[in-house]
């Protein structure tokens, strides 16, 4: 276990070195420079050569991704190209919100999901079966951006029940609206699953075993069918919790949520290399972690999984 | 003696897009304590639908038991609310399942599948249940049982699944375990294993078993009686000796004949059972068998014999037969020489030769739909 362990955060080391040649390379190749953006008033030519050569960017491309290796290593990912901050500090500021945005969203997936998809599974072409189709096919179809200005439209315009700028501290109700929001789609993903993964527990052989023995109805549910049904439900939580974190971007862009996805898009925009870099590598390792917990988690849940 | 389990006229039936299956079409029979009973007959019968029935385990929809009586130590089951059919299963009857790879739940140790009617039923503690187990597993020959305890089922062979399933079911001291095709799944080499274990063990705590199979060998020296039922009836009801000496249904005397003998002129050809299983939505109107019997004659297409007692037999055989009644044409025919009519014989292939090939895949797969499994 522990050498599984060991050797699966050894296999990070390559993933992420793969990942921030393939960023590094794609960023320095994408048109424009960070110095070009204020188009009334340019840069004089020779400002930008100084600036060029001050943090290294006249240098072949190879040696800028040597140096940035190096630093990296070390965790430092250098100071941001526009402002007048580390990259650490800009993504240790945002880090807490965006986190706490992934984590309440995927809270809120997985507390509507799970029952919604179980009850569903139970009670077949019942309402609640019914609600429960209507709102995965919402969830999936429709992209969280567009979902997000009907939401915005309806509960913050037109009702003015929901602020929809900014964030807070705590908890406060500017959260409600992009936590909801960017839980949509695993929810609507995570019911489709859980319910795929009752119907087919609930049929196998097992259950009427169960049933033979004299256990009453809810033991069957919850020992034997929940309890394989949700394995599959785990195994798509890795993904799909990577995906709320990585996926915030969109979303903390339209609420203005400070947060590391809005330095991401403008750090993209802006050609502000550090932080792409920076963010990158985050959101890298945050994938890394979350599919090697499930990983694990996997093998505790399903004792046919043998983790070795 | 009073009987533990009378049923009567029991009729399960689904219901289907395509119409009403009728699963199983009025079966009656009775077993008394300790006793042994063999259900023999091939696949879609009705004979595992039985067998779910008298637990109430029939999924519904889109089954349903629409009629008679299932009275078990003097109390109707399907008459019971749902809290005291639970109170039966597993403590009073207990099943054994077909396939011990599928009937085990593969994310739960082996003991606590076992503790867990224990827990429910004998209203055991945890430390109790878990040494009940050990006994449990050490009755049904489980190796090393005490280590084992807490394995998985994928870390069992199908032979020591089976044997926990069999430990599973004899935990409560049932008074009747239903074995559902125990061996089929099973390797030849296996299979006596686990029928010895279960003819044993059944003897030593004085269990009635039903034991429900499609191979005649399997039955042959397990069970006091045998009844053979042929799509969703009971054809004929014998004890064992007297129905392998003396079977008394031209549906039996094919199964007979299929069974490949030791003692046979090598050269022989197995004689199979030619056409195909009875449709159960639409069944033949007269005898369920006649379609596929070389001995028929107008009445079977007819009218429906009843099943009684019957001449040159002994006095509790009973068979489903015009032929084989008193009066028949087969009262006094051997079914060793007389093979039948042989143009009626023709008739039966030539009417399945005519199918196109997907229809009787069709029909097969539909009688594995019908078998409820």
């Amino acid at each position: 276990m522990l050498k599984y362990v060991i050797r699966r955060l050894l296999l990070v080391i390559p993933t992420l070195f793969f990942v921030a040649l393939i960023t590094f390379v794609l960023a320095q190749a994408a048109p424009g420079s960070p110095f070009d953006k204020n188009e009334t008033k340019p840069l004089p030519v020779a400002t930008i050569e100084r600036l060029n050569r001050f943090y290294g960017l006249d240098r072949p491309v190879y040696e800028q991704f040597v140096v940035f290796l190096g630093n990296a290593v070390r965790l430092d990912f250098g100071v941001s190209l526009q402002r007048d901050r580390s990259v650490n500090d800009i993504i240790g500021q945002g880090l807490p919100r965006t986190a706490q945005l992934g984590v309440m969203a995927l809270f809120v997936a997985l507390a509507v999901a799970i029952p919604l998809g179980v009850v569903s599974a139970l009670k077949q072409n019942s309402a609640i079966d019914y609600a429960s189709v209507f709102l995965s096919t919402i969830g999936t179809t429709i992209p969280s951006f567009v979902l997000a200005i009907v939401f915005i439209y309806f509960f913050g315009v037109l009702l003015k029940l929901l602020p929809f700028v900014g964030w807070g501290d705590g908890l406060d109700r500017r959260m409600i609206m992009p936590t909801v929001i960017l839980a949509l789609g695993p929810m609507a993903f995570l019911t489709r699953i859980t319910l795929a993964s009752m119907l087919e527990a609930i049929r196998q052989d097992y259950v009427r075993t169960a049933r033979s023995k004299g256990l009453g109805e809810q033991v069957v549910i919850v020992t034997h069918v929940l309890k394989n049904a949700l394995i599959p439900v785990a195994t798509v939580l890795g993904p799909a919790a990577a995906a709320l974190v990585t996926g915030s971007f969109i979303i903390e862009t339209i609420f203005s949520v400070p947060g590391v996805g809005r330095e991401y898009i403008r750090s993209i925009l802006a050609r502000d290399y550090p932080i792409i870099m920076g963010t990158t590598m985050l959101y890298a390792a945050v994938i890394v972690i979350a599919n090697l917990t499930v990983d694990l988690v996997y093998g505790m849940l399903d004792p046919r999984i043998k983790v070795a | 003696m009073p009987e533990l389990l009378e049923v009567k006229d029991l009729k399960t039936q689904f219901f289907t897009r395509d119409g009403v299956v009728r699963a199983v079409d009025g079966v009656s029979f009775e077993l008394a304590a300790g006793e042994t009973l063999g259900i023999v007959g091939e696949s879609g019968c009705g004979k595992s639908v039985t067998a779910l029935s008298l637990m109430r385990l029939i999924p519904q929809p889109p089954g349903k038991i629409t009629q008679g009586s299932i009275m078990f130590d003097g109390q109707d089951v399907l008459k019971m609310d749902d809290d005291e059919v639970r109170g039966i299963r597993g403590n009073n009857i207990a099943m054994i399942f077909q396939d011990p790879m599928t009937s085990l739940n593969p994310v739960l140790t082996i003991s606590r599948q076992i503790t867990e009617a224990l827990e429910l039923h004998l209203k055991m503690d945890r430390a109790e249940a878990r040494k009940r187990t050990v006994e449990l597993l050490e009755l049904v020959n489980i190796p090393s049982a005490k280590k084992r305890l807490d394995d998985y089922p994928h870390q069992f062979s199908g032979g020591m699944r089976q044997r926990v399933m069999i430990a599973m079911a004899l935990s409560c001291n049932p008074k009747l375990i239903l074995a559902d095709e125990p061996t089929t799944a099973l390797d030849v080499t296996i299979q006596a294993q686990i029928l010895d274990l279960l003819k044993n063990l059944a003897r030593e705590f004085r269990t009635a078993f039903i034991l429900i199979t499609h191979d005649l060998g399997v039955v042959a020296g397990m069970t006091q009686r045998i009844h053979v039922m042929y799509g969703g009836k009971i054809v004929e009801k014998a004890d064992t000796n007297e129905l392998f000496a003396n079977p008394k249904m031209p549906y039996t005397w094919g199964l007979l004949r299929s069974i490949p003998r030791l003692d046979e002129n090598r050269k022989a050809k197995l004689l199979p059972i030619e056409g195909l299983p009875p449709d159960l939505i639409a069944p033949p109107p007269g005898c369920r068998f006649e379609p596929r019997c070389q001995y028929r004659r107008d009445i079977c297409r007819e009218k429906e014999p009843e099943l009684i007692g019957i001449p040159n037999a002994k006095a509790d055989h009973e068979a489903r037969c015009w032929g084989t009644q008193a009066g028949g044409w087969l009262v006094d025919s051997d079914w060793h020489r007389d093979v039948g009519d042989l143009a009626a014989l023709d008739a039966i292939k030539a009417e399945v030769a005519d199918l196109p090939p997907d229809v009787k895949r069709v029909e097969a797969a539909d009688d594995d739909k019908k078998k409820g499994n």
